[in-house]
This record gives structure tokens, sequence and C-alpha cells, in this order.
């Protein structure tokens, strides 16, 4: 089961009508079990381990176990997701653990304004210049025939 | 009670509608925003799901892969144009292509100021993988480039529908006037009218079977979530449709489908058999039977796939990725430094293995469990199952206008209708995936075509500010198709013990499972080589038709289920003018993404077009079509 919940530390979200892992999920699989309140994944054969319910869930309870039709078992995959990096933690089957961390951008979260900051001063509706061209584009001019 | 009196309908009205939240709708509701504030119009987006984390870019991605560095004179738009023409065998619109290429690295620029890490070297130049692709710490892309898109909303007052599933077009003659679906998340449907509609839903996958069939399954390369709905939305639509034969087959680490462009590119790694022979090298005469695309550099994806091809059918598989000797060789470069040598490795260690967890976490995964280090051994590579990605190295989409500026006097005539990237039904505008004939625009291409389709709506809509006239008798006509699997369950569910056999009803997933069985073994998947014929086609038809029949005995549970039920009948629609154009087209002119074991040639006389098909919301049939290519670089 490619995503799983770990009930000790699924929370169901404190209640909240919308859970983080429901949200996130693109392909609409974690589900809150509104007996238990906790979350499970409802359809594990079309998980895309895209890790996005593991990096939001607040309490660390979602994790992976790969695909058990071609992946041996006993490896994980961790990640640590924070405003401004990621940290990975993997491990092999045979124990060996390697450490990852990489930056995931580079502006406050919130921030990004539309026009980046360029000049938008064409407004001609009918030509190929995008409101933030030339400029963005760092030419004079938006490339013709 | 019915499902149709049951839910409610929520009717929604707004100048432009955008259906999608991915790359290139982001693309679009940025620009639109802009223009709509000046003129004082309203944008709704609606996607299937949270913008956040929606569509293939939902994990992240290592590399943005198309950048033209025009500013810096690295190329020029004709070399763009010539790359994408070459790989896909001579079949592109060049003006599209072109098109794409002139905005691209103003998306690119944009997503750096937004916040995306992009590397750059102590110059302060961007670092490339390849000629045309550039490096990124790209886990949040999707999230930096979504929140520029609803930044962009706020300030426009544009209204953001999450969780809504699109299902139909709606229509007034050739004109689209809206859309209608329903919410996966409460009992509701949506009607929503417009003055002009934009699809931007993605390829499809899933339409044929995949290599992992068991807990796997959702393990393909594309994400199992976009499952045609932008093809079906503009077939239903009756607009034409272009290169619906051309398939993508990536080539990627066996299994887990994790990125092999930085090893190829980065890491210098040679693919071989398993006895060592490299195929790009032993193979190479072959590629004299392709024409002139057998001379080009690079060579195109699909002959570098064939070549691969040639070997596993030799029984020369497995293929693998010498990991070990690229590094081996990085390392001999090293090997009086042995400080360097160790920095050097880290560096690429880091790189190897973000590539995965940046893009494919499954392949780390993987690795992991097989204790995979790969400066110690070489891993398995393979072709993938057939996808239908028009952004990316397939080419399926709508048939759009495309620019006047970038027209020759006899392209125009064939090219140019009025307002770039609308389809042949009249207000429906297509970018990214859901665009054809213009691929190898990928991430920030879709994002710059969606921008240049956002813009030409609102100019559309400047021209024909019409109030939508949308026919409430068709509406409701469609809320009761739409919510039909639902009733068929209810109604039937206790006339057997288990609710997963009955007579009466089939379930989704059994649905797509009989989808993809026939479409594996008769139209070229997996189990079959990528071989088809005329007589494998023709009687792949025959099965199809029998599911289409089968298609209103569909049954839903819940909410979920029925999105599944209707992601089942777009892949349905998909595989049909995947089926019929591939018949259409006499010949075999991309082996290694399919083959036509009947006519295994190549025919630039008759065939170097373009396959078109249409199908026509009146009579109900299918019209295949041929349309000249025009070179305009
Ligand atoms: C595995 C993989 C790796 C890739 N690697 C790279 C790379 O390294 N670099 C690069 O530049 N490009 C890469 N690409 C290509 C890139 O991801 C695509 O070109 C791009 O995402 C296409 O944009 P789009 O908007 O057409 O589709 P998407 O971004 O996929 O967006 C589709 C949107 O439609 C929504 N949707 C689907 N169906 C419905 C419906 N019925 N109703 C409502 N909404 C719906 C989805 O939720 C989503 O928001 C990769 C693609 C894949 C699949
Ligand atoms: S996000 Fe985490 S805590 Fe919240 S419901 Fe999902 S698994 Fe439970
Ligand atoms: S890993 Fe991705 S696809 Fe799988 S349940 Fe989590 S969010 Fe959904």
């Amino acid at each position: 089961m490619p995503s799983f919940v770990i009930p000790d530390k699924c929370d169901g979200c404190k209640a909240l009508d919308k859970t983080a892992c429901q949200h996130i999920c693109p392909n609409d699989l974690m589900v809150l079990d509104k007996e238990t309140m906790k979350a499970w994944n409802v359809e594990p054969e079309l998980c895309w381990e895209c890790y996005n319910c593991v990096k939001i869930c607040p309490t660390d309870a979602v994790e992976v176990r790969g695909y058990a039709d071609f992946v041996p078992m006993g490896a994980t995959v961790t990640p640590m997701r924070s405003t401004d990096t990621i940290l990975w933690t993997v491990k092999f089957r045979n124990g060996t653990i390697k450490r990852f961390k990489f930056p995931i951008r580079t502006t406050a979260e919130g921030s990004a304004v539309p026009d980046g900051g360029w000049e938008t001063k064409g407004d001609d509706l009918k030509s190929p210049v995008l409101f933030t061209e030339p400029a963005s584009l760092g030419l004079d001019d938006v490339p013709t025939l | 009670m019915s499902a149709y009196d049951r839910f409610e309908t929520v009717e929604v009205s707004t100048d432009l509608l955008i259906i999608g939240g991915g790359m290139a709708a982001c693309g679009a509701v940025v620009e639109a925003c802009h223009w709509a504030k000046k003129n004082g119009m309203k944008v709704a987006l609606v996607d299937k799901a949270a913008m956040d984390r929606s569509g293939a870019v939902a994990m992240g991605l290592s590399a943005i892969n198309q950048y033209v560095g025009l500013k810096d004179g690295e190329n020029t738009l004709k070399n763009y144009v010539d790359y994408v023409r070459n790989d896909l065998m001579g079949i592109t619109r060049e003006d599209q292509v072109a098109d794409i290429a002139r905005h691209v690295d103003g998306s690119v620029h944009l997503f750096e100021k937004w916040g995306l890490p992009i590397w750059t070297d102590k110059d302060g130049k961007y670092v490339h993988e390849g000629r045309w692709q550039l490096m990124i710490n790209g886990e949040s892309y999707k999230v930096i480039v979504a929140e520029a898109a609803k930044n962009a909303m706020n300030e426009a007052g544009a209204e953001l529908f999450e969780r809504i599933f699109i299902v139909e077009p709606l229509m007034d003659g050739n004109k689209c006037v809206g859309a209608v679906g329903f919410s996966v998340r409460e009992e509701k449907f949506y009607v929503f009218k417009a003055k002009a509609v934009m699809c931007a839903m993605g390829g499809a996958v899933h339409v044929f079977k995949p290599r992992s069939s068991g807990e796997g399954l959702g393990r393909a390369w594309y994400p199992p979530w976009n499952s045609g709905s932008s093809a079906y939305f503009t077939m239903k639509a009756g607009a034409e449709m272009t290169c619906q034969e051309v398939r993508f087959i990536p080539v990627r680490f066996k299994d887990a489908y994790g990125p092999v462009g930085a090893w190829f590119l980065l890491f210098k790694s040679r693919a071989t058999n398993a006895e060592g022979g490299e195929y790009m090298v032993e193979n190479r005469p072959e590629l004299e039977k392709w024409g002139e695309y057998g001379k080009v550099k690079p060579i195109p994806a699909n002959l570098r796939n064939w070549l691969g091809q040639m070997d596993v059918l030799d029984g020369k598989g497995p293929i693998y990725m010498r990991t070990n000797e690229a590094i081996q060789n990085i390392a001999d470069k090293f090997k009086d430094d042995p400080k360097a040598f160790k920095k050097k490795m880290k560096e690429l260690e880091n790189e190897a293995w973000e590539d995965f967890l940046d893009m494919t976490i499954s392949q780390a995964i993987l690795w992991a469990a097989t204790d995979t280090q790969p400066e110690e051994k070489p891993s398995e590579i393979a072709a993938a199952e057939p996808y239908f990605i028009g952004s990316h190295s397939g080419a399926s989409g709508a048939w759009v206008s495309g620019p006047e500026d970038l027209q020759t006097a006899e392209s125009k005539a064939d090219y140019f209708w009025g307002y770039t990237n609308m389809s042949t039904a009249e207000g429906l505008f297509c970018a990214g995936d859901a665009s054809g004939a213009s691929s190898h625009k990928f991430s920030s291409g879709s994002h710059a075509e969606g921008r240049v389709a956002g813009k030409a709506a609102i100019a559309y809509i400047v021209d024909h500010n019409d109030a939508p006239n949308v026919d409430d008798g068709k509406v409701s006509e469609l809320k009761k198709l739409i919510l039909g699997p639902m009733d068929l369950i209810a109604d039937n569910k206790d006339k057997t013990t288990d609710p997963h056999i009955n007579p009466n009803y089939i379930r989704p997933k059994q649905f797509m499972l009989r989808l993809q069985k026939m479409m594996d073994e008769y139209a070229g998947g997996v189990s079959a080589q990528f071989f088809t014929s005329e007589k494998l086609l023709t009687r792949g038809m025959e099965l199809l038709e029998l599911l289409k029949e089968d298609s209103t005995k569909l049954g839903a549970e819940d909410l979920h289920e029925l999105m599944r039920a209707w992601e089942n009948i777009h892949r349905m629609w998909q595989a049909e003018a995947h089926v019929r154009t591939m018949l259409f087209r006499e010949e075999t002119r991309w082996p290694g993404y399919y083959f036509r074991k009947d006519i295994p040639k190549i025919d630039e006389e008759n065939w170097k077009v373009f396959a078109n098909c249409k199908w026509d919301p009146n009579s109900n049939e299918w019209e295949m079509i041929k349309r000249k290519i025009h070179s305009i670089f």
C-alpha cells in the first residue's frame, strides 16, 4: 500500500472538516474514516507515490511503503520539508543510510508577484506581446518572422 | 431519490473559464487576469484537484526542459523548430513551436523571480543539463507557479474552484459556451457558463495496460490523475484533432520509471545490452531505413527507442544504464587528486539522487530496496507503456490556430483563423497537452503557451462580448447522464451478495482494465512489443465498440467512483481517436513508438502530412483529414 497512515500519529487533523492529506492528494485517494477519525488511502493501486500527503501531514503520520508487486521490502525514503529546504533520509534494505538536503525556494512563501517586477506597459490586446514582455524576455522586442 | 433530484445544481457565470490547474492553466490565468482587469472581465479557473499540487508537476521536477536562451544568443527560434521537427519525424506545426519558443524564456525568468531555485554557475549563468534543459531544485516548482497564479487571481478578483471534475463542454452550435461537471466532495452538479473557454486538462495515462498491474498500477511514468479529459472535451466540442497517433513512450529506469536524462546528459553514461553491446552503435545501420530522420542529431527519441527495442527482440536484454562505468570515467579524470575526486563524487551523488527525489521518489525507494549504489552496479532501463502527452515528446491534441505574424503566405490559409490557440470550435482555446502538433514544450513551454492562449482568449471575448447562450434542456439531459452511474448502483446493488459482481453494471476499475487489455493487445501496447497492423486495429475497434456500448452501464458507488467512471469514458475516447488515426496513417513513421507490421516503412510521398480527425456531434460520425505541412523556418 504505497502511502499508509500510522494510527497512533494521525489525529484526523483535529476534526477540522478538511484534512490536509485529503486536501492535497492530486488523485483524491486520502479519506478520513469518520468513525476512527483516522485517514487512509482508499485506492493504493492508483497512488503515484508523489509524497504530497507525506509532506503535508502536520503529525508525520503518513509514510510510504514501496509497491508490493515489484519493490523488495525493507527500504524507506522519508522527507522533512520546511519553508525553504527539504531534507531526505534514504534507508537501504541493507541498513545503509544516506541523507540529502536541497533548497526548495528562494523567496518567502506567498510572495510571488505575478509580473515578477517587470514593466508591464504594453496595452495592445491584439499583439503577440505578453504583459511582462519584452522586459521579461531580456530582449528589446518579441521576435517575429 | 435519484441522484439527479438529490444533487444541487450550482450555476457559475464568468467571461473566461479556464479548465485545469496545471502548468498551462497557471500560465493562462496569470496572463488572462492582467488583460481581464484592464478590460473589466471576469475569470474563473476550475481544477479537479488542489492547484498547489495538481497535474504532471505535482511531485516536482528536476529540470526545466525548454529554455531557448534567446537573450544571450545561445540559440535561435529556427534552432528549436529544427530540433522539434526532426524529433517528430517531420510532423510538426512550425508556427506553433516557434511561438512557444519565442515566449518560453520569459516564463522561465518569471519562475526564477517567483522563487524557483534554478542552478547557476559562478558567472551567474544557468547550468544546462543539455542544450535546452536547465537544472533546478524543483521540489516546489508547482507550488511556486500556482502561488503566482493565485496571487494574480486575487488581484483580478477571479474565482478558483477546486475538486470539481469537469466532464463535458456546453455548446451553442459550433461555439463553446461553458462546461459541466460535479464536485467530488459534496453532491453538487456544476454548470459553468462563459464567453470563452480554455481547456488545459493535461494528457492521458492508463489507456494502455501498464507494465505493473498490481499495487504498482499507479506507478506509470505519467501521473494517474490525468485521464484524457482534454482530448474528450475538445472532441465532444466537435473540434478537429491532430496527431492522435503520436503517442509517447519514454525509456526510463525499469519499473519505477526514474528519469535517465541526468545520466545520459550530465554523467555521459552509456546504455548497453546485457552482453555489453551498445545498441546505438551496433544497430546504427538500421537508421538508414528512416529517411532523413535517421541522419539528424540528436537522433529522434522514437528511433533511439527502436534501436534498443531491436536488441530486446533479439533476446539481448536486459538493457542497462552503465552507471558504474560513467562514474568510473569521471573518477579517472581525478585519479591524481583524491580530495577533488571525493568532492566530485559527493556532488554527483547528490545530483543523481536529487533527480529521483525531486520527480520520481519511487525510483529512490527502488534503488534503496535493491541496495543499488550506482557507482557499484548498472541499473536496468526499459521502454514504458504508451502515453498521450502532446507537451512532451508525443504530439496529440487539438488542431489550433497559430499566430498571424509567424505565417508564410501559404501557411496562413491553413494555420491561422483569428485567435492564437483557438481550436476549430469557436471560443474554445487549448494549451499544454490539450493542443497538438507542437511537442517539446514541457513544463515551461506549456506555461508560455498558456499565457499566449490566455491573452488571445480575452481578445476573443472583447470582440465577441455576447452572453453565452446555454440550452437548459441540454444541461438537464447532461446532469441526468453524468450522475446516472450513481443510480445504476443504488438500484441494483442488492441484487447480488457481492457489490462488485453484478450483471447490471460494471465498476470503473474493471472497465479501465478491459480498455487497457484491448489497447495493449490490439493497438500496440507493451505486451505486443508496440507492434500492430490493420487487422489487429480493426479487431480492436470491434471490441472498442462493445466497450462503448457498455459504458452506459458504468456504476459508481460514491463521488470518488463517479469521477473514476467519467475518467474512463474520457480514456475510451482518447483510445478511439488513437486507433482510428493509426489505421488512417498507412505507413510506419515512428518505430519505437508504434510499428505497423503490415506497412513497415516510412512513406514520405504520401504521408508527410498531419493525420487529423474530427467527431461530428450531429451525425456521430468520424471524419479523417489530411492536412498539409508547411515549412516556415
Ligand atoms: C513524469 C514526467 C516528467 C516530466 N519531466 C519534465 C521535466 O523534467 N522538465 C519539464 O520541463 N517538463 C517535464 N515534464 C512535462 C510537464 O510536466 C508537462 O509538459 C506539463 O505539466 C504540461 O502542462 P499541462 O498544463 O498541459 O498539464 P498538467 O500540468 O498535467 O495539468 C493538468 C491539469 O488538469 C487538471 N485536470 C485533469 N482532468 C481534469 C478534469 N476532468 N477536470 C478538471 N481538471 C482536470 C489536473 O488536475 C491538472 O491541474 C514531465 C512530465 C511527466 C509526466
Ligand atoms: S494529514 Fe495527517 S493528521 Fe491529518 S488526517 Fe491526514 S494523516 Fe491524519
Ligand atoms: S503519495 Fe501522492 S498519490 Fe499517493 S496518496 Fe499521497 S498524495 Fe495521493
